[in-house]
């Protein structure tokens, strides 16, 4: 026990890294990846084109290899970008998760009826009436579901970080382990972890729900 | 009135309709009929401006009007869908309201109070707080037509009105189109249902499909 509370600060601090890496991840990627996702059902072949490769580089290589790419690899390049550790992991993951977004956004716009659009033109809806009060609200409650998956994969997602040397909730684990030569501190950070992931499943239930009064 | 004139509309290659010449007075009933592939629907679809004729030209009471452009206030043309293409996120009351606030600019108690005026008009009064889910196809009909009468057009089109419904609906469609009818308002009905043009035309046009 005693063992326990000691090292329960430093596995507190790297929850902290954890949780402030998941939640800047999605404050910036989902309206982007909306964003992107309008972009792809545009009728701009160019823009269709340019958001298809980079959807296409973000899902096609790992995650990890994107990580140490922005920050180990954009100074090699001699782009004069060197981001810190924290920065670069940031710009990685939302880059990253923008794209998975922006797929699920892209599937849902593109499942809503037609008749849906064609009712909203002959009612006079503009575009931006049109997306905001018919299409948004049905996009939303389509997409709730894989978002949810995505949200989950985040947080466990986040854990790639100590290979840039960023101190999470892992590698504190990891490092109480090796000093200490226990399994406590990684059966904690287990416990921690799925602390964290039912508590969002909880979450993403609720608005699941909130969108449950109409079929 | 309503006059079209020499309205032509391809879909690639392939000519759906050539050269259509059509005029509907004020308050009228104008039924399309013909079989499947004639263009009934196409010719409503470039009525309501949701396709864009390819020549021709579209008059409202003499002046030229392009409805697939008419963003601004000239509230001319509903419709009616086949599929009604209800709004299935909002209640009834709310489908009816949304465009006359959004569009039409009214503030929220003249958009209730009208839509409920509408909703009563069509035996619906007591629905306005369901979502169209739990409506039977017949009242989401009734939904779609008191939406569309909503942007107070003077023109309404119908796709199909009878094709999803019961016998016995078919006979409360055709009194809310004459009632519409004692209200004056033009309406144009696209169906295949002959017996039913029959009983409330005032003109039938007949299409079918071009040999191409």
């Amino acid at each position: 026990m005693d063992y326990i509370l000691e090292i329960m600060p430093s596995l507190f601090s790297g929850m902290g890294v954890t949780l402030s890496i998941f939640f800047w991840t999605l404050v910036g990627s989902l309206p982007l990846g909306l964003i992107v996702a309008l972009g792809m059902i545009s009728p701009f072949k160019i823009l269709q084109k340019i958001l298809g490769i980079y959807v296409w580089l973000m899902r096609g290589t790992p995650l990890l290899l994107q990580l140490i790419f922005v920050f180990y690899g954009l100074p090699l390049l001699g782009t004069g970008i060197v981001l810190p550790r924290y920065e670069a992991a940031l710009v990685a993951f939302i880059l990253n998760y923008t794209a998975y977004f922006a797929e699920i956004f892209r599937g849902g716009l593109q499942s809503i009826d037609k008749g849906q659009y064609e009712s909203a033109k002959v009612l006079r809806l503009n575009y931006w009436q049109t997306i905001r009060k018919i299409i948004a609200p049905q996009v939303m409650k389509i997409v709730i579901p894989s978002i949810g998956n995505e949200v989950i994969n985040l947080v466990k997602d986040s854990s790639l970080v100590y290979v840039i040397g960023l101190g999470d909730l892992l590698r504190a684990g990891n490092v109480a382990t090796s000093r200490d030569v226990t399994l406590v501190p990684l059966i904690l950070v287990s416990l921690m972890y799925l602390l964290m992931t039912a508590f969002f499943t909880y979450v993403l239930k609720k608005i699941e729900q909130h969108y449950s009064y109409w079929k | 009135m309503l006059e079209l004139q020499q309205i032509t509309k391809k879909f690639g290659e392939r000519t759906i309709l050539d050269h259509v010449d059509l005029t509907i007075e004020d308050g009228k009933i104008l039924c399309i009929v013909g079989q499947s592939g004639g263009g009934k629907t196409t010719l409503l679809r470039c009525i309501s401006g949701l396709e864009q004729i390819d020549s021709g030209k579209i008059l409202v009471n003499g002046k030229e009007f392009d409805p697939y452009v008419n963003s601004n206030n000239e509230a001319v043309i509903g419709v009616v869908f086949q599929e009604y293409n209800l709004f299935p996120h909002l209640t009834v009351l709310e489908n009816v309201m949304l465009a006359p606030q959004m569009v039409l600019k009214k503030d929220k108690e003249t958009a209730t109070r009208e839509a409920n005026e509408l909703l009563k008009k069509l035996a619906l009064g007591d629905k306005g707080n369901l979502y169209p889910w739990q409506l039977s196809g017949g009242q989401k009909q009734r939904v779609a037509i008191a939406r569309a009468l909503a942007m107070k057009p003077q023109i309404l089109c119908y796709d199909e009105p009878t094709s999803a419904l019961d016998p016995g609906l078919r006979d409360t469609v055709k009194e809310i189109i004459l009632d519409l009818k004692k209200e004056k308002m033009t309406q144009i009905i696209v169906t295949h249902d002959i017996e039913f043009a029959k009983e409330i035309a005032d003109d039938i046009l007949k299409v079918k499909p071009l040999s191409n």
